[in-house]
């Protein structure tokens, strides 16, 4: 627990991140409790109502269908974080497992499974998220499994090298000469130690996941309507431009922030786990 | 030297092969069969059998990979479904716009970079360094395809002082927009690692022993600082690239420059999967050529980098 409060101290002095911190809150708050506080149901077609301006009734205007582009925004977080969450676990998954197979038996193994991590990183992210959402049934689980399949590389990678690392040290190789399973030494004595870079890649990859969802879905390839999502919502704004700018300028302030804020808690992170940090901070 | 670009070229063998083998691949996650997507179900089965044969898919797999990786190797992409053309050609056109981009885009993303990075990094300008580590960080999050529109709104729209989109036959009114757009993520970037590089770099010995002597500081700052801080930069520039060709995707289709990244975008639309398939193994290939170029060059610049991989 002190180690706890420990990081979270030298979290909160990290202005910046914290900044990021609160605003990533507020935005998981929305998402959460987005069907308690937009304040128009999300469904709620108006065509009476079609293209208002902001106003206080309608916070961010409203769209071509009357509806209010605020609970939209809202109910988008919802999606987009999920989005962001569920395909980055499932990187963090095949990655921790092949990047501590390859780390732990080394070998043929580990070159395949490099070779493998080195051709995903051959490719420019978003033009292969592009080239297989353009051929799979584009949609919400269809982007978890392909987002979540892409970003394995990276985790791999830094798993591997941590596993290396931690697999020298003697507590391990005590443990393991005294008959520990793999399987236990593993989850009891080397990942623990690899925590700390892990959630900062993890973070850090989520805003990037985020910013990918969006553009696919902005290119048609991604979220489908009706569920709302903000790259959805740009690229329908698109058309009224000249007479509706909101429709495109709130859902982009949204989407900016969000990942903003992941990168600002990110970064933060790694300075927390950092314990170098301190010193360079007051070098500076 | 040679033998460093050898091995660096040899390493690049299977992962080229992989890539060849991933988009090869893709074409068979296609749910359901390629040829009901491309011609619906109106056509009779003779008509369907047929294509099937022309574009040889009524072959067992194994053999269509052969086939597959033996045209890719003559740089034969196959032909557009849609116009039947053949999609190298294809590229050839809209490629050397889509480079003429990417390019003034990574020189503004450099010139600004570097002078951003060299200036906050000075005693004088301390505010502004740690200004700018906030704002490179606000950089790379903003979404490329929403800053092109917000660039739009502004410079076309309300002031109307630039087009909203277009390739105007190649006038250069028409390239900034596009070219700052695509720029920003990558500037903001170079400008962050330019500062830490440059700082780190002034506190080493050679760059005090420069000063100690009574050298004039433009003198320091060009000819000691600078060429080593420039290191870091070129590496970076040369990863960002395949984020100036997956962002190429996006600032192509909102700005209209008929570039190869328009060019796939219009091909998902019309679900046409040879252009597709063509066209983003080239810019995969590509993008591994940009990166081999960067990892030698860094063997120029730095000749410690050679002797490491030799250790290996």
């Amino acid at each position: 627990m002190s180690e706890l409060k420990r990081y979270y101290r030298k979290f909160s002095r990290n202005h910046i991140a914290f900044v990021g911190l609160v605003v990533l809150t507020l935005i998981v708050m929305g998402g959460l409790l987005a069907d308690i506080i937009a304040p128009v149901d999300k469904g709620g077609i108006d065509l009476d109502h079609s293209l208002e301006a902001p106003s206080l009734r309608h916070p961010f205007g409203t769209d071509s269908f009357g509806r209010d582009l605020f609970s939209r925004v809202i109910h988008g977080s919802r999606v987009s974080l999920t989005v962001g969450f569920v395909a980055r676990t499932i990187s963090l998954f095949i990655g921790l497992i092949m990047g501590v197979i390859s780390g732990f038996y080394g070998g043929k193994v580990d070159s395949v499974i490099m070779r493998l991590a080195d051709i995903t990183f051959a490719f420019p992210t978003l033009l292969l998220l592009i080239a297989i959402m353009a051929v799979v049934a584009p949609g919400i689980p269809t982007l978890f499994t392909v987002l979540g399949v892409v970003g394995w590389a990276a985790i791999a990678r830094l798993v591997r090298a941590q596993v290396m690392v931690v697999r020298k040290r003697q507590y391990v190789q005590a443990a393991e000469s005294s008959g520990v399973g793999i399987f236990s030494l593993m989850i009891r004595h080397i990942l623990p130690q690899c925590m700390s870079p892990i959630i900062v890649v993890y973070t850090m990859g989520l805003g990037m996941t985020i910013m990918a969802e969006s553009s696919l879905s902005f290119l048609g390839l991604g979220v489908q309507p009706p569920s709302p999502s903000w790259g959805r919502m740009i690229s329908d704004g698109i058309v009224f431009m000249r007479s509706a700018w909101w429709l495109t300028i709130f859902p982009g302030i949204i989407l900016s922030l969000t990942v903003c804020s992941l990168n600002l808690v990110g970064d933060g992170f790694r300075d927390m786990f950092d314990p170098r940090y301190v010193f360079k901070k007051e070098k500076d | 030297m040679l033998k460093f670009v050898i091995r660096r070229v040899a390493q690049l063998f299977p992962i080229l092969f992989g890539v060849v083998t991933v988009t090869f691949l893709i074409m068979y996650i296609i749910p359901g069969d390629p040829i009901l997507s491309l011609v619906g179900e109106r056509y009779d089965s003779e008509t369907i059998d047929r294509i099937r044969e022309d574009l040889g898919l009524n072959k067992p797999i194994p053999f269509q990979y052969v086939d597959y990786i033996v045209r890719v190797v003559r740089l034969d992409f196959g032909r557009s479904f849609v116009t039947g053309r053949p999609v190298i050609d294809s590229i050839k056109e809209y490629f050397p716009r889509t480079l003429i981009l990417a390019f003034s885009a990574m020189l503004i993303a450099v010139v600004f970079g570097i002078v951003i990075g060299a200036v906050s990094s000075l005693d004088r300008f301390k505010w502004l360094g740690r200004a700018l580590m906030t704002f490179s960080l606000v950089g790379v999050s903003i979404p490329v395809f929403w800053l092109g529109l917000l660039l739009i709104y502004f410079f076309a729209i309300k002031l109307s002082i630039l087009p909203p989109s277009g390739y105007g036959n190649g006038s250069l009114r028409y390239l900034i927009l596009p070219a700052v757009t695509l720029s920003f993520a990558s500037m903001a970037t170079v400008a962050r690692v330019s500062r830490s590089s440059l700082l780190d770099i002034s506190s080493e010995d050679f760059v005090r022993t420069a000063r100690a002597k009574g050298l004039n500081e433009f003198v320091v700052f060009g000819k000691h600082l600078f060429r080593n801080a420039l290191i870091p930069v070129i590496t970076i520039v040369g990863s960002d690239f395949g984020s100036y060709l997956g962002g190429s995707v996006l600032t192509e289709s909102i700005f209209g420059w008929p570039g190869l990244g328009r060019y796939i975008v219009q091909a998902i639309l019309k679900r046409d999967f040879p252009v597709i398939q063509g066209a983003v193994l080239f810019m995969a290939v590509l993008f591994m050529v940009v990166n081999l170029l960067v990892d030698v060059s860094y063997g120029f610049i730095d000749p410690r980098v050679r002797v490491v991989e030799k250790e290996e």
